[in-house]
């Protein structure tokens, strides 16, 4: 029996491979992409102010209170001007790190080095807000290292929540920059030099147009989860951001229709940017 | 170009500033753990392993713990036959629509947390709670094993491109069943990265909080609970165990992944960093 079976499967590759796409596609389609249809369809849906209901009947009012409610658009920008922000933050930190692994660390450290990196990226992101409220509360770690400066630290403030954003997403960016600058042949920099360039003229010429597409691969990870993330706000801030809002309105005002209206800024500002990233080269970078 | 010394001395300083940059804060914590003061005062006064032992008595720690436990393990399991499947199908078959797979299977972590999270609340409160599934361990595991999948996907398919389909062909030009195949020639070229999926699915799942704040209605996971507790001053001694906790065993999965995968060791790195996205 199981002979004959083998050798129908033997014979017949389509109906393998049908076997063994049947279980993840279907759960990927019926999990991921049904919930999805859901949200999008929910944000069409609205909330009965009296019943407290959701109403099933296709209307735009969600989309309409988010275009003429000033608030909203006040959060979304500050969103997109923190992922922004925290994107240039870590491009900035990333790179002399990324450049000593890359160019001047010998093989040993640079393996230590990205496994010291990849480790603490699997710390519990959840733990690492934690420690994060924890240093930067009064008179806290913080305040406590800056005292001999006569500086007060950030505190919860939007300030404090850049600096942990920047503090979380830092690793995403590290490793693609590190991949990036690894890839390019040490010929090219000194053929630069060869042809009479400075150091820092090969570095603006060669090397960043070179780790460009990869600088962009990085930025993809350190804007989506800036633009997604609403407990680092909640933890270490008092300031809303579009996660806040869609959270609030899952979990405390039971509107989820108007939560999944909402959600469509992330994913709209997502699609635009990874088509631009797309254009950019970034996806052979990650 | 070879970099000049100062360039040199400079680059070093700067990798020094990240590298404690990057570690400070797990320290802060692993010694806020052993503070024997209730309130989180700097610096630390005294030194206890008196809350490592009120954090077990904990029920509720104890069965937040448990709950993380089981939904990782089923998570892990069911990622680990979703993905081995849609890796084998990816690598050895040719047909249409087969780019869309890989990005199907990297779909739920590539868009932002939040989205994947209301999407499956969506899901969870249209759909599953009208035909009687409620918020809880299955709704957990549903959304756990939907964004777990791709790092199984991701290291089985790297194994797969280096290992020759010809050893399959050979196993059934000998006479062994497909089955026989699958498990004398097929496992044991994938068991590494089986295991090294299998972990790093384990550890992504252990710590997730984002998602599964939207798919667990009021059953606690261990990021739950320290999440919800965050604002009890008097449970601060104990969220700093649980937060030591949760780092140990979300990094020794981690590590060992890293140590098992040898000379896939690149997906690797490139997995556990999209991964870590949870």
């Amino acid at each position: 029996m199981t002979r004959r079976a083998s050798a129908f499967l033997w014979r017949h590759p389509r109906v393998r491979l049908g076997g063994l796409l049947a279980g993840p596609v279907g759960w990927l389609v019926l999990a991921y992409l049904g919930s999805l249809a859901v949200m999008l369809l929910s944000a069409f849906w609205r909330l009965d102010p009296f019943t407290a209901e959701v109403v099933r009947e296709p209307t735009l009012h969600n989309f309409q209170r988010l275009v003429e409610e000033p608030v909203y658009r006040t959060i979304a920008l500050r969103t997109i001007t923190m992922a922004a922000v925290v994107t240039v933050t870590c491009a900035l930190l990333a790179f002399p790190i990324a450049y000593y692994m890359a160019r001047v660390a010998s093989a040993r450290t640079r393996n230590i080095l990205i496994v010291a990196i990849l480790i603490p990226l699997w710390a519990s992101y959840l733990v690492k807000v934690y420690a994060w409220r924890v240093i930067l509360s009064q008179d806290g770690v913080l305040d406590w290292v800056l005292s001999p400066l006569h500086i007060d630290g950030p505190g919860y403030s939007l300030t404090g929540t850049w600096l942990v954003f920047t503090y979380l997403w830092l690793p995403y960016m590290i490793i693609p920059v590190y991949a990036g600058l690894e890839r390019i042949p040490r010929s090219l920099l000194e053929a630069s030099s060869d042809l009479g360039a400075r150091s820092g003229r090969t570095f603006l010429k060669v090397v960043l147009p070179l780790v460009f597409p990869a600088l962009v691969a990085g930025s993809i990870f350190t804007f989506s989860l800036t633009l997604g993330d609403y407990i680092t706000p909640e933890v270490v801030s008092s300031t809303q951001f579009i996660g806040n809002v869609i959270y609030d309105n899952v979990g405390v005002a039971n509107n989820l229709p108007f939560a999944a209206a909402f959600a469509f800024v992330p994913i709209g500002v997502m699609v635009v940017y990874l088509l631009l990233a797309r254009r950019a080269g970034a996806f052979e970078n990650l | 170009m070879t970099e000049s010394r100062l360039t040199r001395i400079l680059l070093r300083l700067g990798t020094a500033a990240v590298l404690v940059f990057i570690y400070f804060p797990l320290v802060v914590i692993a010694m806020y753990a052993f503070s024997d003061d209730v309130t989180q005062a700097w610096p630390i006064n005294g030194w206890t392993t008196h809350w490592f032992r009120a954090a077990w008595e904990d029920e509720d720690v104890r069965s937040a713990f448990l709950l993380s436990v089981k939904a990782a393990a089923l998570a892990t399991v069911i990622a680990l036959v979703l993905g081995t499947a849609a890796s084998l199908a990816v690598a050895r078959y040719r047909f249409f629509g087969r780019d869309a797979i890989s990005f199907l299977v990297i779909l739920p972590i590539a868009l932002p947390g939040i989205v994947t999270g209301i999407a499956l609340n969506a899901m969870i409160d249209t759909v599953f709670e009208p035909v009687g599934i409620s918020f809880g361990l299955f709704t957990i595991v549903v959304g756990h094993a939907t964004f777990c999948i791709v790092v199984v996907y991701n290291n089985v398919i790297a194994r797969l491109r280096r290992v020759s389909a010809s050893f399959e062909e050979a196993s059934s030009d000998l006479g062994a069943d497909a089955a026989t195949t699958f498990r004398k020639v097929t496992l044991p070229a994938l068991r590494t990265s089986l295991l090294a999926g299998g972990l790093l699915a384990f550890g992504l799942s252990f710590d997730e909080v984002i998602v599964t704040i939207f798919t667990a209605g009021s059953d606690q996971t261990l990021p739950i609970w320290i999440f919800t507790n965050l604002a009890r001053p008097n449970q601060l001694p104990i969220i700093n165990v649980v937060a030591l906790i949760v780092i140990v065993i979300s990094i020794i999965p981690v590590w060992l992944a890293q140590r098992l995968a040898g000379a896939d060791d690149e997906t690797t790195k490139r997995t556990a960093q999209i991964a870590g996205a949870g």
